[in-house]
């Protein structure tokens, strides 16, 4: 399992667009990726679920990526996450 | 004749006649079912169908709005297709036997209510979206289209809310405006409205009886007349004939150039204040980014941005210009404007105090992150850096010299940069008066006018006492700025003006004519500038 750490720099938090965006970016993984919000958690292929979180600009959220090609996916979703959350 | 309140989308004047928009009641029956496998298909297969009509929709909000309007239709083909919506839909299905458009319709319900429970307005809009994908799809196991009837002849449509599907299938050449009863101005429809450019008011309570009767959409006062009398009438067709000239002329100055009538050109950028302001900036089509604002990255965190953090969002904004200038502010905070983790003793006159590049220059190791930061988007496109609060010409040798450790610090480790503009801001009666000497160190002069006005009146701007003697026109700031023109150009240093001042379109022939090379204004007001300067002289006739 790889863990890693993001703050939310989008002003508006993840709201309809990047929280699409990253939906579409965690479908392209193999392993389950997890997004964790203090004790709230959802499934980050899921929109209702990433929707769901609620997550604001200034946001803390831990990613948990699990599969046999986690090590990939999951610097795959950090560079995207820089890049665009 | 009666008027209503409502809260503005989009300003403009519409006069027409008004349709009411009936959503046609989506009465679900529930029956029981003995074919559970059979059901279970209906769905899938209408959920393929809703799917390919919402790829049609996107591709038509794509050439309407663009493609951060669409994006809408293609998250909803991701709500359609999220696994715990579908699990719900099926669960209900195969438990309850019960038909698939009402185990739709109870799916959401209760997907709706999760948004609605939201401590976030704009997630609470939210609800929204699922009920439209999930009517969208009812519609569908129904067996029936999604099209909309049209009238010929334009209308205004009244609704009691429109989802972003129903707002994009529209024919808009015969919407002159929306009004809603109900809506959000952050739903999508807001959005969409606002992007199209057609006037909208919302949270309007109409009675039904409208449906017919004459109407003005009175978006710039946010009212909407309902028979109007016919001096009305004529008044807002006066006021329509305005706007539209005005719109028309100001749409026309859009991809022109900024040239003065005998052909001086002029840099007409545009002051940011984060990544947030860059739509407008590009809708309004600014030549470059004259002040980008570099605090936010500094005001938003709890512990200093990291290098990669500000590279990545000076990258953003640098590609997004693609090419076009983009100067960025070196760090400018104070007393007057706290950040916690940097540890600032309070001051007795924080607006003399210890600030802007004075911070950097103390504690050069911020100074340096940031820095590398600039200098490295710099590989991406045209990148210029100005230093606020400058007052002599020692600062500016100590600045270069750290800016060459930066670059020596690059090369060692083999990253690239372009070439950098370097400038400073004339913001201090100081800087004036040795504009000649600084001239000499850098690129491009920057005049801050609110902190020149400031320093130079010596009027704090916070004290509303002095608001009445505060004069922005006072002669010894126009003056200034003459000098610093004057000074610039004899060594081929280019100047703009920055601060509100730049923005003041009774001063703009003022300036041209001073010789000034850029102004960097507010993304609203780029296009009556442009459409100004070309209407005036740089020499005198």
């Amino acid at each position: 399992m790889v863990l890693f750490e993001f703050t939310v720099k989008d002003e508006n938090g993840l709201h309809a667009r990047p929280a699409g965006l990253l939906v579409k970016e965690a479908m392209k993984c193999k392993s389950s990726v997890t997004l964790k919000k203090g004790i709230k958690k959802g499934d980050a292929k899921k929109i209702f679920n990433v929707m769901g979180l609620s997550v604001k600009h200034g946001d803390i959220i831990q990613v948990e990526v699990e599969g046999d090609s986690e090590e990939n996916d999951a610097k795959l979703l950090k560079d995207f996450i820089t890049e665009n959350i | 004749m009666y008027s209503l309140n409502g809260k503005t989308v989009f300003a403009g004047i519409a006069i027409g006649k008004i349709e009411l928009f009936k959503k046609e009641q989506q009465s679900v029956r529930r029956y029981t079912i003995d074919d559970i496998d059979s059901e279970l298909k209906r769905v899938n297969l209408a959920k393929g169908k809703t799917i390919s009509q919402l790829k049609t929709l996107y591709e038509k909000a794509l050439i309407e709005v663009g493609e951060s309007g669409a994006m809408i239709f293609e998250i909803h083909q991701m709500m359609l297709e999220d696994q715990d919506y579908l699990d719900s839909i099926d669960n209900i299905i195969k438990n309850q036997k019960v038909n698939a458009e009402y185990s739709v319709a109870v799916t959401a319900d209760n997907f709706a209510d999760m948004f609605a429970a939201m401590d976030d307005e704009y997630m609470q809009a939210r609800a929204a979206d699922v009920k439209d994908i999930s009517e969208r799809l009812i519609t569908v196991l129904k067996g029936k289209d999604n099209d909309m009837s049209q009238s010929e002849e334009p209308i205004i449509l009244a609704a009691d809310d429109l989802s972003p599907s129903e707002t994009v299938q529209m024919d808009k050449s015969k919407i002159l405006a929306f009004i809603t009863k109900y809506g959000s101005a952050n739903s999508h429809t807001a959005i969409l409205a606002r992007t199209m450019g057609i006037p909208a008011l919302i949270g309007v309570d109409y009675a039904d009886d409208i449906n017919g009767k004459t109407a003005i959409v009175d978006g710039i006062n946010g009212k909407l007349i309902v028979n109007p009398d016919e001096d009305i009438l004529q008044k807002y067709r006066t006021k329509q004939n305005e706007e539209e000239l005005k719109k028309k002329l100001l749409n026309e100055m859009k991809g022109k150039e900024t040239i003065t009538k005998d052909g001086r050109k002029i840099k007409l950028y545009s002051n940011i204040g984060g990544v947030s302001d860059m739509p407008s900036v590009l809708s309004n089509d600014a030549e470059g980014i004259g002040l980008f604002r570099s605090e936010f990255l500094y005001l938003e965190k709890d512990n200093y941005p990291t290098e990669e953090e500000q590279f990545a969002v000076y990258k953003s904004v640098v590609e997004t210009m693609a090419g076009k200038q983009v100067i960025i502010r070196t760090l400018d905070i104070g007393a007057d404007k706290q950040i916690g983790y940097f540890n600032l003793d309070k001051e007795e006159n924080p607006a003399m105090g210890y600030r802007a590049i004075r911070i950097c220059l103390d504690r050069t190791e911020i100074f340096k992150t940031q820095l590398k930061a600039l200098y490295r988007t710099s590989a991406f496109g045209n990148v210029g850096i100005m230093f606020p609060m400058i007052i002599s010409v020692t600062e500016v040798k100590k600045i270069k010299k750290i800016v060459d450790e930066v670059k020596s610090e690059l090369n060692t480790i083999g990253i690239s940069y372009g070439n950098v503009e370097l400038g400073i801001m004339i913001e201090t009666p100081a800087a004036v008066m040795i504009s000649e000497e600084l001239a000499k160190e850098v690129d491009f002069f920057s005049i801050g006018t609110n902190d020149l006005t400031q320093y130079t009146l010596a009027i704090d701007r916070q004290n509303q006492k002095l608001d009445n003697i505060y004069d922005s026109h006072h002669p010894a700031i126009l003056k200034m700025i003459k000098i610093v023109i004057d000074n610039a150009h004899k060594h081929n240093t280019w100047v703009g003006i920055c601060g509100e001042l730049g923005s003041d379109i009774t001063l703009t022939e003022k300036f041209i004519k001073m010789g000034i090379d850029e102004l960097s204004v507010s993304p609203n007001f780029i296009l009556p500038i442009r459409s100004d300067i070309r209407n005036c002289n740089y020499e005198n006739v």
